[in-house]
């Protein structure tokens, strides 16, 4: 009660200040004019939308976050992930994870990412467990979105961490209480945004306009590596 | 059915007419023996100057001139596994001016494009609100709104490069960047309709799309500019878009820009989503990752010439391109012939606005001589776009984002242009 009238008095607030230089006009216009009725009061708000009933809300906040909050009661283990799998991702993403044509590689790819082709898997580079929770349960199976119960989202979770070796026993049962406490092994590898400071040197007073560097020669050419579509090739507009 | 008779008669008057001309045609190298040969789009009536043309309402929605059909997105298919969850590509080389035409804003889908009747449409905001509420689109076309010119790019944009000259041409290289003028509503109003609780510090952005994109959003970017915009140049958004309605964070990665937006949760911390961790985090040489790298820094691009738009002519040709920071504005963009060792300023002509393009244009005469262009934009926090040379010094080549190194052309003797790398 007392923290909504504050908000109600911080909006007010708000709207005083804002609405202030257009009041002044309007009292100076009323003074000029002589009228006797002084302008309405703005609202404290637009008075658009309704209330959002629990069940709506409990029909689409359903993202998990990071720290577990909004995972759903469910089971799940490697084993039944397995079955569930290879029946609805495999397709996709390849019996063991390794990816089909360019569908997204989960497994594998522990230790490369100092290498030169990294490969970037839930294993060897999301950090957290419950971020494959949060995109399989809303996104996948692809073209089949939001089909999924939570236990078998739990089973895929487990089986893909089982794929990468996160979790080693096939029976293990991943639930609510255990998935946002799962280590992953790259939980560590991110850092903030530092560019303003890691790349200040960007940042110059007079860049070089005369005699700046030797005579350039061409190191590398986009023909050679001939990949760029060619135009004739475009989808037609007829 | 009355009119066919007459649409077959002009079509045959078409046909005669153009039958004639391609006897004019077949003329044509003998008069230019003669040394002073006229050109018959001139001593011969066209087409187009006899027959009547069609009458209004025959396009009720316009398309562009049918000469103009190369003009379009285009997409490099080897670079994802199916069109759904893909990108295609602004046409840069053959557009002018700031603003990016509906129709040719490049797509980026995840889980293709919603397609979604706006009375169907609902927006929610929940999570830590004092009132969680749910708006039809009525309710936010109600609601005090703006207009507001933004770029929009993806962070990935230019991210194909990152170790070498690969694609042969801008709409590849950069066309994953477009430009036009928003219109919609403060996320701030809405934000003040639910009313956020004192610990609220991050919100989360939600499409409708089969993809259910999610993002995480800094309260206080939330507060500064970013709009919830149902239109774009002066008409709905297009449906591969986000109609009818999306999330817009000036300055910011493309990805941000939620599309089909239809949920707002306010919440004390990030959510770490499959698109903030997995993806758009920026892998650095050392086997760690940058992460919430949001704004889009300093870059441009030399649209004309590049490889789809190589010179034809010696003598006079204009150049041109276009730059933009995600910092605030363009203060000046140099640009180079002889490949950085000498730079001139380029005229920046029409519009210099917070986060959006602008277009400069260097006049110059061409000898017939090889050229290697490049530009380089500075904004007004002083930042200089960098070469791609010290780009990678940081970065190495693993980050897939934020790739806005100068780009070089080759410009070569006979007008051909293509994308190289120098050293």
């Amino acid at each position: 009660m007392s923290r909504s009238a504050k908000f109600v008095l911080a909006i007010m607030l708000g709207t005083t200040l804002l609405a202030l230089p257009a009041v002044t006009a309007a009292k100076q216009k009323l003074a000029k004019a002589n009228v006797e009725h002084p302008a309405p009061p703005s609202p404290t708000k637009l008075g658009l939308g309704r209330a959002a009933l629990p069940q709506e809300i409990e029909a689409w906040d359903t993202d998990v976050r990071a720290d577990g909050v909004g995972l759903p009661k469910g089971k799940g283990t490697a084993q039944q992930g397995d079955a569930i799998f290879q029946e609805k991702c495999a397709a996709c993403h390849g019996e063991f994870g390794q990816g089909v044509g360019r569908y997204p590689v989960l497994a594998g790819g522990l230790g490369t990412l100092k290498a030169d082709r990294p490969d970037k898997t839930v294993g060897s580079y999301w950090p957290d467990a419950t971020t494959a929770f949060d995109y399989i349960q809303r996104a996948m199976p692809f073209g089949n979105a939001r089909s999924l119960s939570p236990d078998e989202v739990y089973a895929l979770v487990a089986y893909i961490l089982s794929m990468s070796d996160v979790i080693k026993d096939p029976d293990f049962e991943l639930n609510e209480k255990n998935l946002a406490t799962i280590k992953m092994p790259n939980a560590n590898g991110f850092y903030e945004d530092d560019r303003e400071v890691a790349e200040k040197q960007f940042w110059k007073s007079n860049p070089c306009m005369k005699d700046c560097r030797p005579a350039p020669k061409v190191t590398g050419r986009a023909m050679s590596v001939d990949v760029t579509p060619d135009s004739k090739t475009g989808p037609s507009v007829d | 059915m009355s009119d066919r008779p007459t649409a077959e008669f002009l079509n045959r008057r078409r046909f005669l007419g153009a039958a004639g001309l391609a006897g004019a045609g077949a003329m044509l190298p003998q008069l230019a023996q003669a040394g002073d040969a006229s050109d018959p789009k001139i001593t011969e009536v066209q087409d187009w100057n006899r027959y009547l043309g069609d009458g209004v309402d025959k396009r009720p929605y316009g398309l562009p001139s049918k000469f103009e059909k190369d003009v379009i997105r285009r997409d490099v298919s080897w670079l994802t596994a199916g069109p759904e969850s893909s990108v295609n590509f602004t046409p840069l080389h053959a557009l002018d001016g700031i603003i990016t035409p509906s129709g040719l804003c490049f797509e980026r889908h995840h889980g293709g494009l919603a397609e979604i009747d706006p009375a169907d449409h609902r927006l929610m905001i929940n999570g830590l609100v004092d009132k969680p509420l749910v708006f039809t689109m009525d309710d936010i076309r109600r609601m005090p709104r703006v207009n507001k010119v933004y770029f929009l790019e993806c962070a990935a944009n230019s991210g194909m490069e990152w170790r070498g000259a690969q694609l042969n041409g801008c709409q590849f290289t950069h066309g994953m960047i477009h430009n036009v003028m928003y219109t919609g509503v403060p996320l701030k109003v809405l934000l003040d309709e639910a009313g956020l609780k004192p610990n609220a510090k991050w919100l989360m952005l939600e499409g409708a799309d089969a993809a259910g994109m999610n993002r995480s959003l800094p309260l206080s970017k939330a507060l500064d500019d970013v709009l919830i915009a149902f239109a774009m140049n002066g008409e709905a958004l297009r449906p591969e878009q986000g109609y009818p309605l999306r999330a817009v964070i000036p300055g910011w990665q493309g990805n941000l820009w939620v599309k089909w937006l239809r949920r707002i949760e306010a919440g004390d911390q990030p959510w770490q989503t499959r698109e903030e961790t997995s993806k758009y985090t920026d892998l650095m040489p050392d086997g760690r990752a940058r992460k919430h790298t949001f704004v889009m820094d300093a870059k441009s691009v030399i649209t004309n010439p590049s490889p789809q738009a190589p010179l034809k002519h010696q003598g006079r040709n204009v150049l041109t391109g276009i730059a933009w920071s995600g910092r605030g504005t363009v203060k000046r963009v140099d640009v180079t012939l002889d490949g950085g060792r000498n730079w001139q300023e380029a005229r920046i002509d029409g519009p210099v606005l917070d986060k959006s393009l602008v277009r400069f244009y260097v006049d110059f005469d061409w000898n017939g001589q090889e050229l290697m262009v490049q530009s380089r934009a500075i904004d007004d926090t002083g930042y200089v776009q960098p070469t791609k040379t010290e780009l990678r010094k940081i970065r190495g080549v693993n980050s897939i984002y934020h790739n806005n190194g100068i780009q070089t052309w080759l410009v070569r003797a006979g007008g051909e242009t293509e994308n190289v790398e120098i050293g």
